[in-house]
């Protein structure tokens, strides 16, 4: 077998590195909103999908505006959080007292208007963005281009983890949540508003969605089917990391970049099947993922 | 129970009966139709066997439906096997994919265990997409050819009727026998189960090998049925498909998932001369469904039932 040249293989593990950034901004918000409330949600990547569509729809109109990208990214993820919100207040909230399938369902059918609405307000054109013009050009590095846009994603990812995990283990707000994911029915008992806390946590998992698809418009096609194949990916990373862990997440999402951009090189066709695989040892051997910890669900 | 029996079976027979006749009606769409409904009403009761009997959420039924459309278009195809032999090896293979995948899937719980059933399904999707010189891959396996004295619709729509009439009398059979019973109990209480010294996972892994022979029986009508196997139908959102099917006609009765798939087919056909947006509506239904009517469309009825009868 001939070795690729490792500039090459740098590269293409960069590449990686910065796809495994977005599926940790969605598996973040996945694991966030499973953790705390038990539900898994299958609208996770129509949510992203959304966050790509109503980006390129900003930029369209704000086209003119000085650093119009940045405007777009910033109101089409906080308009996918408020959708997330409101999903949340209005609609999931009563289906908590009933069995887990109810839930899983709900967010299925979700996927299903989701997918049609966007394909009723975009149509099934194929949409890009361009990047803004700061990070337009490439960076060289041992003597291969690469995108200055992917080296911003590439650091944004982990500022964004330290952010949250900051939030999460150091702060007032985050031990209320993490004690909502441990017992919701004493947190209530102290005095906390466990309903508004849940649509808080539901808000800010589908900030992170939102915001995972707007950031990738410029690198990626906006199509119909980005949902479904995201979501896929995104539960992966989840499961192989641990689910409601915010670390696993972090590790899974590397994990994953890495297998699909070096795999492909190695056996393109097999590339996918090493997921699964992956996914199915970590479920017998750790069913609670790498970095997880078994939990009575 | 002796009383609801009496009353229940009389009307069975009627719709049997009406279920026979419909190639009378000379109707090609009517036998199209009536066809798709059979196979899919025997997926998914096979499913509801784990779902509603058991209490197993399966989130990768689609895999053994599949290895049962592949195995039986495959063997007749490729190996030139009659279809008696294909069609039993259909489900054979069924029921032995369902009991190596099932094994490691048992020793999970609730969302563990979905996620274990769906990541083996999706293992079973890509082999089939990407194995071109096999499966044809994504431009799918075409050219299954009708088997001897059933080459015509209708032919195909009796033997069809004759093959889920027979699958849902023994998987009935199963279920009110002892074995059914611990099988209920397990889905009230496996931990009490457990105690009274009934081997829990291997109920599971017998209900779940039942469940994967049923499922491939269906697939090998399916790829039969349409000249052609494409990998879609292993695809997890065929799997959630039958999810709908059996929950829309309601989990806690016996036929609710056949009266789901006929309600959901027939739904789909009709919307589709209209409209390219039947995700859309599946959705609408699927959540005003959850919203509603959690018990099915049979649940609703049932409950209608007993209350007119409550009342003196």
């Amino acid at each position: 077998m001939n070795l690729p040249d490792p500039s090459f293989l740098i590269i293409q593990s960069l590449n990686g590195l910065t796809y495994a950034m977005f599926l940790f901004l969605i598996a973040s918000g996945l694991s966030l909103i499973f953790g705390v409330m038990g539900v898994l949600n299958f609208a996770h990547g129509s949510l992203y999908m959304l966050g790509a569509y109503l980006t390129h729809q900003f930029v369209s109109w704000f086209i003119d505006a000085p650093g119009y990208f940045w405007w777009a990214v910033l109101l089409a993820s906080l308009g996918v959080a408020a959708l997330g919100a409101f999903i949340e207040r209005f609609f999931l909230r009563h289906l908590y007292i009933r069995e887990e399938l109810n839930q899983l369902l709900f967010t299925y059918a979700l996927v299903l208007i989701l997918s049609d609405v966007a394909k009723l307000i975009w149509g099934t054109d194929q949409f890009s963005v361009s990047r803004p013009a700061i990070l337009k050009g490439a960076v060289e590095i041992l003597g291969q281009y690469f995108p200055k846009y992917n080296i911003v994603i590439i650091f944004l990812g982990p500022l964004v983890a330290l952010l949250f995990w900051f939030i999460l283990l150091r702060t007032r707000w985050g031990r209320t949540i993490r004690a909502a994911a441990l017992d919701r029915e004493t947190l209530g008992a102290l005095g906390v508003n466990v309903n508004r806390l849940f649509t808080v946590v539901f808000f800010i998992g589908a900030w992170l969605a939102g915001l995972g698809g707007a950031l990738v418009s410029p690198i990626s096609a906006i199509v119909p089917g980005m949902d479904v194949e995201v979501i896929i990916n995104a539960f992966i990373v989840v499961v192989i990391g641990g689910m409601g862990s915010f670390w696993g997440t972090f590790l899974g999402a590397l994990i994953l970049g890495q297998v699909y951009s070096l795999g492909i090189l190695i056996l393109p066709r097999l590339s996918m099947v090493f997921i699964y695989i992956l996914m199915v040892l970590v479920l017998i051997i750790r069913p609670w993922g790498l970095l997880g910890r078994p939990m009575q669900r | 129970m002796s009383g609801r029996n009496w009353l229940w079976l009389p009307i069975l027979c009627l719709v049997l009966l009406l279920v026979a006749l419909v190639p009378l009606t000379e109707s090609r769409y009517a036998v199209f139709l009536g066809t798709d409904i059979l196979i899919h009403g025997l997926f998914a009761v096979s499913l509801n066997l784990l779902l509603g009997y058991t209490g197993l959420v399966s989130f990768g039924q689609a895999a053994y439906f599949g290895i049962g459309a592949y195995t039986c278009a495959l063997l007749m195809k490729k190996a030139a096997l009659n279809f008696a032999l294909a069609f039993a090896a259909a489900g054979v293979f069924g029921a032995l994919s369902a009991l190596l995948f099932g094994f490691f899937c048992v020793r999970l719980t609730k969302i563990y265990f979905a996620m274990l059933t769906l990541a083996f399904s999706q293992i079973v999707w890509v082999i089939a997409f990407k194995w071109n010189s096999l499966t044809g891959g994504d431009n799918g396996f075409v050219g299954v050819p009708f088997p001897q004295n059933l080459d015509s619709a209708v032919r195909f729509y009796y033997f069809t009727l004759a093959v889920v009439v027979v699958s849902l009398v023994l998987i009935r059979q199963a279920l009110i026998s002892p074995f059914g019973r611990i099988l209920t109990t397990i889905r009230e209480n496996p931990e009490r189960t457990e105690f009274i010294g009934i081997n829990v996972k291997l109920f599971q892994l017998i209900a779940f090998m039942i469940s994967g022979f049923f499922s491939a029986l269906a697939g090998a009508l399916f790829g039969i049925f349409n000249h052609s196997v494409f990998p879609d139908i292993l695809f997890w959102p065929a799997s959630a498909e039958v999810l709908i099917m059996t929950i829309l006609g309601g989990m806690y009765s016996f036929l609710g998932p056949v009266v789901g798939a006929g309600v959901l087919l027939y739904l789909r056909m009709q919307v589709a001369s209209y409209t390219e947006y039947w995700p859309l509506i599946l959705g609408l239904i699927l959540a005003s469904l959850l919203f509603f009517f959690p018990g099915g469309i049979v649940g609703f009825i049932q409950d209608r039932l007993g209350r007119l009868r409550r009342k003196p």
